[in-house]
């Protein structure tokens, strides 16, 4: 598996599928994706990364602990909910607002901010497991 | 500020346990001198207390409630009749004493503001206990007491002995508090109240009722083991492992006489019956003879008395069993007698420890001339310990006699075994007395001075007090007596106009010379019938407390066997009762309740779904030919690859979508794992172990695809999938059903998964880590560190 054109292209094929996984993270709320579909390509991008390049590149490439992320996004995802309490409805109602840019207005919203909670928690979890398993002994 | 008189009466429950939060505290700012700081909390609610005594004396009584859990009908309430008032009194006026004790006997003691505080919260469980109205109430401030008093024994928890009193207290009294609660709430049941006041009122009902037998059963064994009644009385003698005021105070007003309490409490609605008469004589007799005769085994003061205590929670269960009027009289007047003198005399026992420093009466001797107010306070306490003229206790005796004659042979017995049980207290009481105090002064490990006033003022108030009340008896009898027998009664009883008389013309007071004989006979032959005793006890080699520990560690085994025989460690037999159970959990349901679906027909399919399920099919098929382990995990890939095609063909895309992730990133994963815990590369099974795990999961195949079946076949209910598709997009402003249920109209569902999953992922990480420790120290899967990297570079370069 280990080939050269396996490795030259890996970093590609990562970069690519995490703009992908961004992408089908934020058309969820419209269109078949979401943050748990976002949060396993990100997640199979570090494993395809981990296995070309080794555990150890990744963990350097990241900077950040993965199960850090993990931790984040249900940080994240938790306070989210705390916004609706601003407005006196019940934790996690949806807050919606819309930035007129032009034609596509875009819609910002609780919910959205929830979904990448979510894509946090699986990307981190999942990347950390893949990498411990990637660990050969080194450092986990 | 004028406090409503239901929180004030409630707050003499709480007002103690408020006071234990606030005593390390108390300790720290007044040292030694927190003992009499801490005390005016109890004195203020004798006071206060006190302050019912005529309205109670009256006939009143007072009930106040505070709504707790409505829903449930329980409030959290309290009343005060005769019964409780003189506990509740009898509490409060010993507890602060017992805290002024403290002070002293703990100075200097790097925990004492911890003992306080538990002591304060013992006292405010045991009058919670005693003042409670609600049964649920009742029940709570009663497993206080438990944990107050396995706090208290376990005090000095670096001493193993200490330890296992403790653990012993808590096993044993929490087996009855559970009792206990399954007792109340058939009770419950039966009278249709929560409130012990209603049961009260609910007449004869429950003594009719089938139920009446399980409900006392479970009534007399919390109040057994509470009270320490044969068999369950080995745990008090090892309670002396506590710090002496504990025990001055357990033996006396609190804990044990939880269980007295509960008996007269609930005399008036399981009383007065053949199974209630004959258990209650029958265990507090037995209890009556085994703890006097126990105690004349012992050479340690505190487990002489501890012993006799024992003694006289039969005695007074055998009274309560009696449960005529003067039987009554006598257990309240003898649970009086019996507080005042046993808190004096172990106090007593705490001073000698302190000042001589040692409690075995064998070892002391002479100390009168050293200690001789605490001399003189061990005479009045075993005085009344005897049931001299004019003491509080020799009215009990008087009573307790004059209760029993004159009813045919069964109460001569009972009489005969009550002579013999006195006999015997006197024995201990003149032995306590004389033993330490008179003859010649024997050496002893330290210089014996007078206890300072704190140590003293409790002990001397309650051996004055036997006096006094004896003497009192024309207010005893009318305000005390009256209204605390009406209580246990359960009628209202008139002032029994009690005198102290001397009349050495009726038979009682023959019946009291021949105790006092028998006594001073037995006390002068002591020695003998001690070593006898002893090498009785050697001979028979077993004792409960033995027994105990039998039960324990017979329980531990039980435990230790059980989890050996289901957590054996072998993962395959795990995963092959895991799927056996997921089999029947599947199969039986379907069988027995609408019988196995039909199977479907062939339908129609497209050529493009055709060769869809020929994917799925190919991919299982390899997966059971496959050689390889890594080929195999590469096959389900591709099975599951075809399923999330269906998915996608027959509109689920966002299924089918995670569907395909999970698949790449299990086959990853699946890999990598195999490849880390480097398994065999082919599949290492016994044919036998093949055909069980393959029938297995032909099984558990079969099942999901009956119970798809079953479920396709059932009527498809449209009411949640019609909500979310019309409230999708007006609300939630989302097309996509499916991440708006979870991310909006399911959010702290989800808000719950990801937080499960994150803690899976640390847990498995964990694994993972210790897997690898234990993997490292065996050299052979151990190569150096980095080659593996250096070697798969070097081998790409080249």
């Amino acid at each position: 598996m280990n080939t050269l054109i396996f490795r030259t292209l890996a970093p590609l094929i990562t970069a690519t599928m995490i703009v992908f996984s961004i992408f089908v993270m934020l058309r969820g709320h419209n269109e078949p994706g979401g943050g748990f579909i976002g949060g396993l390509i990100a997640a199979s991008a570090i494993a395809i990364y981990g296995i070309a390049a080794g555990p150890v590149a990744v963990r350097a490439a990241m900077r950040i602990d993965p199960l850090a992320i993990a931790g984040f996004g249900v940080l994240l995802s938790a306070l989210s909910g705390m916004i609706s309490l601003v407005y006196g409805v019940p934790y996690l109602t949806g807050i919606w607002t819309y930035l007129p840019l032009g034609e596509p207005e875009i819609a910002l919203s609780t919910p959205l901010v929830f979904d990448i909670g979510v894509y946090f928690v699986v990307f981190g979890t999942f990347s950390a497991i893949g990498l411990a398993l990637e660990d050969n002994g080194e450092e986990g | 500020m004028e406090v409503s008189p239901d929180i004030a009466v409630a707050l003499v429950a709480i007002a103690p346990i408020l006071a234990a939060v606030l005593a390390p505290m108390v300790q720290r700012l007044f040292g030694s001198w927190s003992g009499w700081v801490l005390a005016v909390v109890p004195a203020v609610l004798f006071v206060y207390l006190w302050g019912f005594v005529d309205q109670v004396a009256a006939g009143g009584t007072i009930a106040v409630s505070l709504p707790w859990a409505p829903v449930y009908g329980f409030d959290f309430s309290f009343f005060i009749d005769g019964l409780s008032l003189t506990f509740a009194l009898t509490i409060s006026g010993i507890g602060a004493f017992i805290l002024i004790y403290s002070g002293a006997y703990l100075k200097g003691h790097p925990h004492q503001g911890r003992f306080l505080a538990f002591l304060l919260l013992f006292m405010g469980a045991m009058l919670g206990l005693v003042l409670a109205d609600s049964v649920i109430v009742l029940y709570t401030f009663w497993e206080l007491t438990t944990v107050a008093s396995f706090l208290l024994i376990g005090f000095d928890h670096s001493r193993q002995l200490a330890r296992r009193a403790a653990i012993q207290a808590l096993v044993v009294t929490g087996l009855g508090g559970l009792a206990l609660l399954a007792g109340v709430v058939l009770l419950q049941r039966l009278t249709g109240s929560w409130e012990l006041s209603g049961m009260l009122a609910s007449g004869p009902e429950v003594i009719a009722h089938a139920a009446y037998v399980p409900v006392l059963v479970l009534v007399l064994l919390a109040a057994f083991t509470k009270s320490a009644q044969v068999p369950f009385h080995f745990w008090l003698p090892n309670a002396m492992e506590a710090p002496t005021p504990v025990s001055a105070f357990l033996h006396s007003a609190t804990m044990v006489q939880g269980g007295v309490y509960l008996l007269a409490r609930l005399s008036p609605v399981l009383g007065g019956t053949d199974p209630w008469m004959l258990s209650l004589v029958g265990f507090g007799s037995v209890t009556l003879l085994w703890g006097s005769v126990a105690a004349l085994r012992q050479t340690d003061l505190k487990q002489m008395l501890a012993q006799t205590t024992i003694a006289s929670l039969g005695l007074l269960i055998l009274l309560i069993g009696i449960g005529t009027k003067l039987a009554l009289i006598a257990a309240i007047l003898y649970f009086l007698g019996h507080a005042l003198y046993k808190a004096a005399l172990f106090l007593v026992a705490g001073i000698i420890d302190h000042e001589a420093g040692t409690r075995d009466i064998t070892a002391l001797g002479g100390l009168r001339d050293h200690l001789t107010i605490t001399f003189l306070i061990s005479v009045l306490a075993a005085a009344s310990m005897i049931g001299l003229p004019p003491l509080v206790s020799y009215l009990a005796k008087e009573e307790m006699y004059l209760a029993l004659l004159d009813n045919g042979w069964q109460s001569l017995v009972v009489l005969a075994i009550m002579v013999i049980g006195n006999a015997l207290l006197t024995v201990v009481a003149l032995a306590v007395v004389i033993k330490p105090f008179m003859g010649q002064f024997v050496p002893v490990p330290k210089d014996p001075h007078e206890a300072p006033l704190a140590m003293l003022a409790g002990p001397l108030l309650f051996g004055g007090l036997g006096v006094l009340l004896g003497l009192l008896t024309g207010w005893l009898s009318g305000t005390v007596l009256a209204p605390t027998v009406s209580a246990i009664a359960g009628t209202p009883t008139a002032d029994p106009h009690l005198a102290l008389v001397v009349d050495p013309l009726t038979p009682v007071f023959w019946l009291s010379i021949a105790t006092w004989g028998l006594g001073l006979l037995l006390f002068l032959r002591l020695d003998t019938i001690r070593t006898l005793l002893r090498r009785a006890q050697l001979a028979i080699g077993w004792t409960f407390d033995i027994g105990f520990d039998w039960l324990m560690f017979g329980l531990i085994r039980l435990a230790a066997g059980f989890t050996r025989l289901w957590h054996h460690g072998r993962l395959e037999l795990y995963l092959v009762v895991l799927f056996a159970m997921l089999a029947v959990a599947m199969i039986v349901p379907l069988w027995t309740m609408d019988g196995l679906p039909d199977v479907p027909g062939i339908v129609d399919l497209t050529f493009y779904e055709w060769a869809v399920m020929a994917l799925g099919v190919a991919g299982v098929l390899t997966l059971v030919i496959a050689r390889t382990r890594l080929f195999a995990i590469l096959a389900l890939g591709v099975q599951g690859l075809a399923v999330a095609l269906v998915f996608l063909l027959f509109g689920a895309p966002d299924l089918s979508f995670t569907q395909l992730m999970v698949e790449i990133l299990s086959v990853v994963i699946l890999a990598l794992v195999m490849t880390r815990l480097r398994l065999d590369r082919q599949d290492p099974r016994e044919l036998e172990d093949l055909l069980r795990d393959g029938g297995l999961a032909v099984v558990c195949g079969l099942g999901f695809t009956a119970l798809l079946f079953a479920v396709l076949q059932g009527s498809f209910d449209p009411r949640l999938s019609d909500f979310f598709n019309a409230q999708s997009v007006p609300v939630a402003h989302g097309r996509n059903v499916v991440n708006v249920i979870l991310v909006d109209f399911r959010g702290i569902d989800t808000l719950g998964e990801i937080s499960v999953v994150m803690t899976a992922g640390i847990a498995t990480l964990a694994l993972i880590r210790s897997a690898r420790r234990l993997l490292a120290p065996t050299p052979k899967t151990a190569p150096p560190q980095k080659s593996p990297r250096r070697r798969r570079t070097g081998a790409a370069k080249a």
